[in-house]
């Protein structure tokens, strides 16, 4: 079948194409298309009956002429090929080299779509990484296997600050700074593709960098393929290769979207706005991918960036995903509007692994006390800056002032940071000790006593 | 044998004539198997619980003849199996890290035997009736596995085995029915999983299941039988609540569904579970413990099975006599494998695309919950707990507005209180229980005959200092009167010192019933001595300034369950505290006056 060419199409419209008389086709299978111009197209069957193929192409159907289009179904899944030559080469979103170089040859190929992750196998995530950000470290640190999100708005800087975090992730202790990077972009505007390119390029990462690019003007139904490709991209290089990988990936809406213009052209009844029901488990197809697998070295630590339609965090493109991810990292435009880098809203922000990855074996025993304690004072402190807003900061008595005057060093000096300030864990906590002195010491009751008397400078 | 015809994602159309709706086919060349859901003339439509990548129109298909159904005997504990009652423990040595497709492993290990002691009520000629005890097995250190005579069975037992090793393949007796057919006996049974286990009758709940956390026991009690609901916006501590609920409760088996959730959250369960020991019997947890699991990532058709798998294992042990926990999350995943179906098929969607039978689906399941007298003459019950997880935390979206008409004990996460990391994240105003007063007779009881009222009274002062907070949110503080400060400061007292309960602290993760009621007492005692000293004239202002305030906020994580000695101790102390200003304020009446606004 791998070599008949049919000439049978029957109807092609916004990236499906119908097939007749094709017999015997399995589902799931891909397509190649050879169109009147003699170029070649890809596709997938998504329906297979007798009479008629339904296939969906990925370089989508315009200008298509039915007459001149000749279809083959290679009868198998759509494969990755693999190799050790990956590192350092930049592809598109089906995995074809986009670099100028030859494609990859290799008789390892590999179903894109994977294969669910046996519970079983799987090993909990707890190692630390320090990401060298206070605002995730001290208060919602990464761990390695998690798949932790950013969750931005446009105009907001979430590129700048997936950059930070694989510049300086590393994990404490011997194995440091043994990530290698696959970084897949979806619907990505060209300058952010560079931004990223170039940042690799700097901080000397770029030949343990794979990419897998499929840009803004390129067509929305590759995008479909472009996380999967990249995920088993990172299947391979952690548990077949041992390194571990640091997956980031954007925009996640980009891809939610084109999924939601797949499903409307196949009549798929819709959810939420327009997203297709299945929209939860899609996106748990890919973000569970992430994690890591008993006897095995390596890991897959996944960092999707996601801008938050109309920065709202109850849309179903974030909301579905802070169901999935093992928490989320907040960007707010507060925060940015006044000057503060990286703006990482904190009290939404959340790392769910955290409470098993930091702490006595890991980073410093007072670790999980004090963030507790910087949630609960900031926390506090935003309900004092609220009523001051509406009583007048005047009124206020003097503990409440003092509260106030923590809120903003916190923001200015904890969560603020330089975009190149890359600080150890010890100095984030010493600077937690540092901004919570400014309170008395018994209105911190997340901390011990001993912890206390330990690091609060008592200046109350 | 039938063909495929058509293959369209996760259903297949296939040429089957004579399947009835709900029976099980495989399919192809790989064997998938999955479940009929449709039929039309001689076709039939079929979901499959694997994906479909791969099958052709053409290949082969047929019908198994029996429903979905479960295996039931000795070796469920311990084991973690998928939606489908795979074992994946198994699963996992036959076909390695990642799910391969069309593997077929026996739920219940084949090679494994078990020690089996007859019960020596039943010999041979008696008459036996489903559900009857035929022996037992000591499965676990902590639980005795009851063999059950399957519940349909009825006749007269022709045999039975002596005490002995015996694998599930081995029969262990024979009875004949009353049509004259002679059925042999197992150590396990097989039993469809959309149709409830029956019993001899339901009874009234009565013991509160105690779950170590003090806003759900003390607050918000949910009883041995009962059926509750968590819904909350993602990130707002359902599975975590859920977690301390299956490692603490005084249930004597707990059954952990993970439906459409994370795959690091079973492996935690997995690691965890062995490593903690049974408050209440000190044998290591995983011994009480069975998980199923269809993760996010798996496929979605099982995942609607998998709660009915769940639900029917729990009624099995229910069955032997045992209190039964089976916790759910997330029942929400469940209702959106269940608008799939209905989508594929073409049902007509009332709201958000769910399918008119939604409630009546989540209600027939709810229903499978309760406190039963046994065919056997035990007590046993099945208590339910399921997360619901809304879609933007929205609680009036269809399936938690549905879950609440059903369930009596509902603990609504509130977003506001896990971002200011108040856990868990039980909102005191929107949870209810409809078993408080079950629960108040069995804590006079047990534990102190005031419970009830001082229940009431933390909950009245909850209320009350929401009020205030609102005056407070416009105009400030200052213009609280002292009384209406105290009872501000009091409740912020019971909010951090007895609701806030961390899960990840040694000390403050289990509260047994007696510490609970220590510490509301005692927060509630420094309450009151506080308002007799507001109206005696002195300002709010001295009160707050109090270190006793500060030191009753650690009392949760400074004193063990077993050991509150100490802290009754300190409750009896807590008059010391307040006596240099009762004599201060009741020897100058002049101050009275100057305090008084
Ligand atoms: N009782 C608790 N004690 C300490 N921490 C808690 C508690 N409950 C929740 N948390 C914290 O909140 C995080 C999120 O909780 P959890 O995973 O249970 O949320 P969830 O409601 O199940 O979210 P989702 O719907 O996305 O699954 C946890 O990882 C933990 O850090
Ligand atoms: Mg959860």
């Amino acid at each position: 079948m791998k070599n008949i060419e049919f000439r049978t199409a029957t109807s092609a419209q916004g990236g499906l194409v119908v097939m007749a008389g094709v017999p015997g086709v399995a589902a799931g299978s891909r397509v190649q298309l050879r169109d009147h111009a003699g170029r070649i197209r890809s596709g997938l069957v998504i329906r297979s009956a007798d009479d008629a193929v339904l296939v969906e192409v990925f370089e989508g159907t315009d200008a298509l002429d039915l007459e001149r289009t000749w279809v083959r179904f290679l009868d198998e899944p759509f494969r990755l090929p693999l190799s050790r030559d990956i590192m350092g080469r930049v592809f598109n979103g089906a995995g074809l080299p986009r670099d100028g170089r030859p494609p990859v040859i290799s008789a390892d190929r590999r179903d894109v779509n994977g294969e669910p992750l046996n519970p079983a196998a799987r090993a909990y995530p707890r190692e630390f990484i320090q990401t060298g950000i206070s605002a995730i470290d001290g208060m919602n640190s990464l761990t390695r296997g998690q798949k932790l999100p950013i969750f931005s708005g446009g105009g907001l800087p979430h590129n700048r600050v997936a950059a930070q975090i694989v510049r300086q992730a590393k994990l404490l202790g011997e194995e440091a700074a043994e990530f290698v990077v696959v970084f897949a972009a979806f619907g990505a505007s060209h300058s952010d593709a560079r931004f990223f390119q170039e940042s690799f390029e700097e901080s000397g990462v770029l030949n343990k960098v794979v990419m897998f690019l499929n840009l803004a003007d390129e067509p929305v139904i590759e995008r479909l393929l472009t996380p999967r490709a990249a995920l088993t991209a990172a299947e391979y290089l952690a548990f077949d290769l041992d390194h571990h990988v640091l997956v980031v990936m954007t925009d996640m809406t980009a891809y939610a979207e084109a999924l939601r213009e797949v499903a409307v052209l196949r009549g798929d009844v819709p959810a939420r706005k327009g997203y297709p029901g299945y929209l939860y488990s899609d996106l748990a197809e890919i973000y569970e991918r992430a994690g890591r697998i008993k006897n095995r070295r390596g890991s897959i630590t996944m960092i999707p960036v996601l801008s938050m339609p109309s920065d709202d965090i109850t849309h179903p493109i974030p909301d579905l995903t802070g169901y999935i991810t093992e928490g989320q990292i907040v960007l707010g435009r507060e925060l940015a509007n006044q000057g503060v880098y990286p703006p990482v809203t904190v009290l939404p922000s959340l790392s769910r692994l955290m409470k098993d990855g930091v702490g006595k074996n890991f980073t410093r025993e007072d670790h999980p006390h004090v963030a507790s304690q910087l949630f609960a004072s900031y926390a506090k402190a935003l309900e004092v800056r609220g009523l001051a807003a509406i009583i007048g900061a005047e009124e206020l008595s003097d503990a409440d002032r003092r509260t106030l005057e923590f809120a903003d060093a916190f923001e200015r000096r904890f969560i603020g940071q330089g975009e190149d300030e890359d600080r150890s864990i010890h100095e984030t906590l010493n600077l937690a000790w540092e901004l919570l002195s400014m309170l008395p010491a018994e209105s911190l009751i997340r901390v011990s006593e001993e912890e206390l008397a330990k690091y609060h400078r008592g200046a109350a | 044998m039938g063909k495929i015809l058509e293959i369209n994602g996760p259903l297949v159309k296939l040429d089957l004539p004579q399947t009835v709706l709900g029976e099980q086919v495989r399919v192809g060349r790989m064997g998938l198997v999955g479940e009929v859901i449709g039929r039309d003339g001689d076709t039939a439509l079929a979901q499959l619980y694997e994906d479909t990548a791969g099958l052709r129109p053409g290949e082969v298909a047929e019908g198994l003849g029996w429903p979905l159904s479960v295996e039931l005997g000795p070796g469920l504990l311990g084991a973690i199996f998928d939606g489908v009652q795979r074992p994946l423990k198994a699963v996992w040595e036959q076909s390695g890290d990642r799910i391969a497709r069309g593997v077929a492993v026996p739920s219940l290990p084949r090679d494994k035997a078990w020690h089996f002691v007859p019960d020596p009520r039943r010999p041979a000629g008696s008459v036996l009736a489903g559900g009857d005890v035929l022996g037992t097995v000591q499965e676990t250190e902590s639980i005795l596995h009851r063999i059950l005579t399957p519940p349909l069975i009825h006749g007269e037992l022709l045999e039975l085995a002596p005490e002995g090793d015996y694998t599930l393949d081995e029969a262990i007796g024979r009875v004949r029915l009353a049509d004259g057919r002679i059925e042999k006996l197992h150590l396990f049974h097989r039993w469809p999983v959309r149709t409830p286990r029956p019993f001899r009758q339901r009874d009234h709940a009565v013991a509160p299941l105690i779950t170590g956390q003090r806003i759900l026991d003390t607050f918000y009690p949910l009883l041995k039988g009962g059926k509750a609901a968590i819904p909350g916006p993602f990130g707002a501590g359902k599975t975590m609540l859920q977690q301390q609920i299956a490692r603490w409760c005084n249930a004597e088996i707990v059954i952990y569904v993970g439906c459409g959730e994370r795959g690091n959250e079973l492996t935690d369960v997995l690691e965890f579970m062995p490593e903690l020991k049974d408050p209440h019997t000190g044998r290591p947890l995983m011994e009480r413990t069975l998980l199923v699991a269809n993760t996010s990532n798996m496929p979605v058709v099982a995942r609607e099975a998998s709660i009915y798998v769940g639900i029917t294992l729990a009624e099995y042990f229910r069955d032997q006599g045992y209190d039964v926990v089976m916790v759910a999350d997330s029942t929400s995943r469940w209702a959106e494998a269940l608008r799939e179906v209905a989508g594929r098929l073409g049902q007509m969607p009332v709201e958000e695309g769910y399918p008119a039978y939604l409630g009546s689906r989540l209600a027939a399941f709810y229903e499978r919950a309760g406190r039963v007298e046994t065919f056997a003459g035990d007590h046993g019950s099945v208590t339910l707990i399921g997360a619901v997880s809304p879609p933007g935390g929205d609680f009036s979206e269809p399936v938690t507005s549905h879950t609440k008409e059903i369930i009596q004990t509902f603990w609504a996460l509130s977003k506001e209180l896990a971002d200011a990391r108040h856990y868990p994240a039980v909102d005191w105003l929107e949870s209810f229980s409809g078993y408080v007063k079950s629960a108040a007779k069995w804590w006079a009881q047990e534990v102190d005959p005031n419970w009830e009222s001082a229940r009431a009274e933390a909950l009245d002062l909850l209320a009350a200092s929401e009020e205030l907070q609102r005056i407070v949110n416009l105009v400030g503080v200052e213009a609280l009167s002292s009384e209406q400060r105290w009872t501000l400061e009091a409740a912020g007292l019971i909010k951090e010192g007895l609701l806030q309960q961390s899960a990840t602290d040694e000390v403050d993760s289990f509260a047994s019933p007696e510490k609970q009621y220590a510490l509301l007492a005692a927060l509630l005692d420094i309450y009151r001595h506080g308002m007799k000293l507001v109206k005696l004239g002195a300002p709010a202002r001295r009160l707050i300034q109090l270190p006793l305030l500060a030191q009753a906020r650690r009392w949760k994580s400074q004193h063990k369950s077993e050991d509150i000695a100490e802290l009754k101790a300190r409750i009896a102390a807590i008059p010391d505290s307040f006596d240099p200003l009762i004599q201060e304020y009741t020897a100058s009446p002049s101050t009275l006056r100057e305090a008084t606004p």
